[in-house]
């Protein structure tokens, strides 16, 4: 905290009437995820199979890896075969793609884009550096074990990982899902506070509400 | 009494078909596309997927009262539109509830979608929103005058303003389309459909990779679905106007898959083949050629 942009202060407006403004409560919502219940039965399973069948994806390249996502979609590999797409906003996506090394700045625009996104939200990580560290399990500036900050639904292991070992753990994540496994979005907000007591840790500028949509 | 009841009963007969056949339409359109461009492309069957799957959300968020009915807006913009189109010329049931006036109707319920989502996407407070509504009504208003001149060189040729005695109109010979009748205020109607139908070179305003997604930024789950629903209907509903005003309109199911497809097509070739315009240039090509294209039309009607 201790920035000026998110603390509260009074404008005035152009009629010379004060306005108070407190960025963290006008502009965010800072209430907790809940947990929500699944339909039953049949209803769903057949949610399940579409929702493994149309797996959007946020188009957020957080790292090295995002490179492969890109043979991923065009005509050599074409994932939207597969049902997979590319979706630009993190409100429309559902399945959050973490395409390799996280640095502590990335992290936090990770962290408020998955939260962004809604429930049911499946989370890929890709590349060795999401599992461990990889080469960089040393470094001062990145993280090692991404489910520490978000639940992970398939890791993908390789340093980098093909577009055919991606391809794979999309059929991986749609097995998860058809299972009714894929319940990331609710195992976070279940552990709201271990997660985020993880994520702070490591974020020293806290500098958004706990929970923003 | 029992005569509205089967009307409207008739009436979401057709809309269920069109529903359905617009969903078909713009996953057999994306394959097309994807073809060109050497992939395999979405399965045809995709958009039903994609539909179901947002449905199937289990939270939204809601930004206030406009941002609801922003959607509902949009969806009634299409549904609005197909209703008040002959769908099948001389069947009973597809014909909807074309009246005397449904030309000017029409043309004023195409833009009623925009405007409503322009409040929603307002309401939702994201800059990307409003920039991409602001660019999509500048290109909307520039695709109109043609469009309007056109179509206003219909009502003078045909002298009337009821699609239904447009389409009577070009019935008997191909000839007697008005394609070939009055060539003028086809191209100018055809130019517009262009940018009618967002395809490429005037997709600007809801392609992904310009300002993100452009209105619908904001708008996810069931809100989103509505919207794609709408995106099935709408096109579909554009086609069977620009088939009843140009091409002599369908007396069966058959002949509308037909002469629809193709009229798609013109603008799915267009877009394969050009890249993207900005929303300036695209607002200056409208007001050059097929804004004269347009004038000329109704100059030839009146005084040749």
């Amino acid at each position: 905290m201790g920035k000026e942009y998110i603390e509260k202060r009074t404008v005035i407006s152009p009629e010379g009437n004060p306005i108070e403004v407190d960025p963290l409560k006008d502009y965010f919502c800072d209430a907790a995820p809940k947990s929500c219940k699944s339909a039953s039965g049949i209803i769903e399973k057949f949610a399940n199979w579409a929702r493994s069948e149309s797996l959007w994806v946020l188009g957020f390249g957080t790292g090295c890896g995002a490179i492969e996502m890109r043979p991923l979609m065009t005509p050599r590999f074409d994932a939207y075969r597969f049902g997979i797409q590319w979706r630009p906003t993190p409100r429309q996506a559902s399945v959050f793609v973490i395409s390799g090394y996280l640095s502590v700045k990335t992290l936090k625009r990770v962290v408020r884009s998955y939260e962004q996104m809604q429930n049911p939200k499946f989370v890929v990580a890709l590349g060795s550096c999401t599992i461990n560290g990889g080469m960089y399990w040393d470094s001062y500036n990145t993280i090692n074990r991404l489910d520490h900050y978000m639940p992970v639904d398939v890791y993908i292991a390789g340093c980098m990982p093909r577009p055919e070992a991606l391809l794979a753990g999309f059929d991986k994540l749609k097995h998860i899902i058809r299972e009714g496994r894929g319940e990331g979005a609710n195992k976070y907000a279940e552990n709201f506070d271990w997660y985020k007591g993880n994520q702070k840790k490591i974020i020293k500028d806290w500098d958004m509400p706990d929970y923003n949509w | 009494m029992g005569t509205i009841v089967t009307k409207i009963l008739y009436a979401l007969l057709t809309l269920f078909i069109v529903t359905n056949y617009g969903l078909i339409l713009s996953g057999v359109v994306h394959k097309i596309g994807a073809r060109v461009g050497r992939r395999h492309g979405i399965r045809f069957y995709q958009p039903y997927i994609d539909l179901i799957k947002n449905y199937t959300f289990r939270t939204r968020i809601t930004h206030g009262i406009m941002y609801y009915i922003g959607p509902v807006f949009r969806l009634t913009g299409g549904i609005g539109l197909l209703l008040f189109l002959p769908v099948i010329y001389g069947s009973p049931v597809f014909d909807n509830f074309s009246f005397a006036g449904d030309l000017t109707f029409v043309l004023y319920f195409q833009f009623f979608g925009v405007l409503g989502m322009a409040l929603g996407a307002g309401e939702s407070g994201h800059p990307y929103s409003a920039l991409g509504v602001s660019r999509g009504l500048a290109q909307t208003t520039a695709m109109e005058l043609p469009l309007t001149l056109g179509v206003l060189a219909l009502a003078v040729q045909y002298h009337t303003l009821n699609i239904h005695d447009i389409v009577a109109a070009q019935q008997g010979s191909i000839l007697h389309w008005t394609l070939f009748t009055n060539p003028l205020a086809a191209i100018a109607m055809m130019l517009s459909f262009l940018a009618m139908m967002g395809r490429s070179p005037f997709d600007v305003v809801l392609a992904p990779q310009e300002i993100p997604i452009g209105p619908p930024t904001e708008y996810h789950s069931a809100l989103l679905g509505v919207l794609q629903l709408n995106r099935a209907i709408f096109p579909a509903a554009k086609l069977i106007l620009f088939m009843n005003l140009l091409f002599g309109g369908a007396t069966n199911w058959g002949e509308l898959i037909i002469k629809t497809f193709f009229i798609y097509m013109w603008s799915v070739f267009v877009g394969i083949a050009y890249p993207r315009f900005r929303v300036d240039q695209s607002v200056r090509w409208y007001l050059g050629i097929p804004l004269l294209i347009g004038v000329a039309a109704i100059l030839v009607v009146k005084y040749f």
